[in-house]
């Protein structure tokens, strides 16, 4: 079984993001980017499954700029075989992301697509939910333990009120959370090698997909911001604050 | 044209979200259908036309829609959808699994955890972690919005009941198959509609610690308890307490932050919330820059001290 890993590069988790001043969006200009973090535990997953003979070959394609390079070598390196860069720029939206990604799967004929449940950057939660819609494909979002048996996935997903096993069919589109799995480091020899593995290029018009947003972003605004609150000496009187001043209890 | 609600419910009951997605609902236009998918769900169905401002409430019974599962609930949703120019979800893990699959069942653009409706067609909703926020317009035939109940009030409760329709789901072919629920059985009240909640971070140290600093003061106050990711990453808490950017986003009365330092991740879920409080030994935790009230020191001093005082 052939697993497909899309993963997007995003600003990294740790960086504390400024708004444009003309309000259009978010200034990106010089930041850290990364892999997102979701979809490094769905390589890490997919590479785990190869190890334990579930699959055959793990394929990992981004939708991005030049630069998300960066990132497929970063899964190549954590032990992905080959990566797909479709290269576009400007706001791809989760739909047509979903698109590439259907006729991808389809051309490389994968058996499972993992991906991670959200993007960090625009925090949609949408892509693998409509990969699985194009593709009429079951799916298992915000996975958390998944089991092959056979020719299916026992997938175990958070839910809101603690977990849900399901049974799944494959082909089928699994989106990956937090504890799914620890992505792995990649080590310095598989770094360089990941740098011989093959990394192909296309577009979306290769694809014939357009990829022009639908969704009109009017403004970028910054959030609200908190009023600046006090430090309190005791219990006594942070508790009495809460009753007075606050109201709460 | 009207509005379908994809309500969140376990069949016997409603969960307050469905009524504050009403809320939102209700804000894009008067004409609101609750979709109530499920078996045995009457119960929840009832529930649902009991709230203001229900036109009507469709029922859709099958063993196949039991749990929800997304396959055959996107079906059925759009199935639907030609009465409809909105669809709209509380993002429960349930509308979040499902609404994704309709919108491209539909090819439309769906928008995700939205916070507030500016115009019919005009929705501001969180990027970044919630430390941006974006206002986008959608021309799509058919709106498909997810929306964040924590930003809403939940609808009242009305004298009169809005009608209860039955709707034949067409059959699809299963693609999964639920197995089982693993639920969280606790007596407090729920996370995401708690009027307190009580959250705990790493610092804790241990599940035995967790439980044994943060749910006495949980349980005095009547309070729900939370945990930060890092806390359910080292199993101090389920996965089902985590506040966050990927976790639940809460917005009670009063947070109480015990040993969270505050990631901008833990900042997503909780800085709504009403009235702060972030109890930390370390007095530079960027939990005290969104705190209404801080308290520097050892919260296995200071949370007993806290819980023996009220």
């Amino acid at each position: 079984m052939k697993i497909l890993v899309p993963v997007k590069r995003v600003v990294d988790h740790n960086v504390k993001i400024r708004m444009k001043a003309d309000g259009t969006g978010v200034d990106l200009a010089n930041a850290k980017m990364s892999m997102n973090p979701f979809d490094e535990i769905a390589v890490e997953q997919a590479v785990r499954m190869k190890e334990a003979g579930e699959a055959s070959e793990v394929v990992v394609i981004s939708v991005g700029p030049a630069q998300a390079q960066e990132v497929l070598r970063t899964a190549l390196a954590m032990g992905a075989d080959r990566a797909i860069l479709v290269q576009a720029e400007g706001r791809v939206e989760p739909l047509a992301v979903a698109k590439i990604l259907q006729r991808v799967a389809q051309s490389e004929e994968a058996g499972m697509v993992i991906l991670g449940k959200q993007a960090i950057d625009d925090d949609c939660n949408q892509t693998g939910q409509m990969l699985a819609a194009l593709l009429g494909w079951g799916q298992a979002t915000f996975a958390s333990k998944v089991e092959m048996s056979g020719g299916s996935a026992l997938v175990t997903r958070e839910i809101d009120g603690g977990l849900q096993q399901i049974e799944l069919s494959l082909p089928a589109v699994i989106t990956a959370d937090l504890r799914l799995n620890e992505p792995r480091y990649a080590s310095l020899p598989n770094i360089m090698k990941a740098k011989k593995k093959p990394l192909v290029q296309q577009t979306p018009e290769d694809l014939g997909i357009d990829v022009a947003p639908r969704l009109n972003v009017l403004r970028v605004e910054e959030p609200a911001a908190r009023a600046s609150g006090i430090r309190v000496g005791s219990v006594a009187e942070l508790l009495d604050k809460l009753k007075t001043e606050a109201a709460v209890i | 044209m009207a509005i379908l609600l994809f309500a969140d419910h376990d069949n016997a009951s409603l969960s307050e979200h469905s009524a504050r997605a009403l809320s939102a609902a209700l804000q894009i236009g008067a004409e609101v259908d609750i979709l109530i998918a499920g078996q045995g769900a009457a119960p929840a169905a009832e529930a649902a036309a009991a709230l203001t401002g229900v036109r009507r409430v469709l029922l859709a019974e099958d063993g196949s829609l039991s749990e929800r599962l997304a396959e055959p609930t996107a079906a059925l949703i759009v199935q639907l959808a030609g009465d409809y120019d909105t669809i709209v979800a509380p993002a429960t893990s349930s509308g979040k699994n499902v609404l994704p699959r309709v919108a491209a069942l539909l090819d439309v653009m769906q928008l995700s955890e939205v916070t507030e409706v500016v115009a019919p067609d005009t929705f501001k909703r969180p990027i970044y972690a919630g430390n941006a926020i974006e206002v986008v317009q959608s021309a799509e035939a058919v709106r498909v919005v997810t929306v964040r109940s924590a930003s809403f009030s939940p609808a009242a409760t009305g004298s009169a009941a809005a009608p209860i329709v039955a709707i034949q789901p067409a059959t699809v072919p299963a693609l999964s198959s639920f197995r089982q629920n693993l639920l969280s059985a606790n007596d407090r009240p729920d996370l995401s509609s708690a009027r307190i909640v009580v959250s705990g971070g790493r610092a804790l140290g241990s599940k035995e610690r967790f439980e044994a600093t943060i749910n006495p003061l949980a349980d005095k106050l009547g309070a729900a308890v939370g945990a930060s990711r890092a806390a359910v990453d080292a199993g101090y808490a389920a996965n089902d307490f985590q506040v966050g950017q990927t976790g639940k986003v809460v917005a009670p009365d009063l947070y109480i932050a015990c040993g969270i330092s505050g990631a901008i991740q833990h900042l997503a879920g909780m800085k709504d919330s009403r009235i702060i409080v972030a109890i930390n030994s370390d007095g530079e935790a960027p939990i005290f820059q969104v705190a209404d009230y801080g308290i520097v020191g050892d919260i296995f001093d200071i949370v007993p001290e806290m819980e023996r005082a009220l």
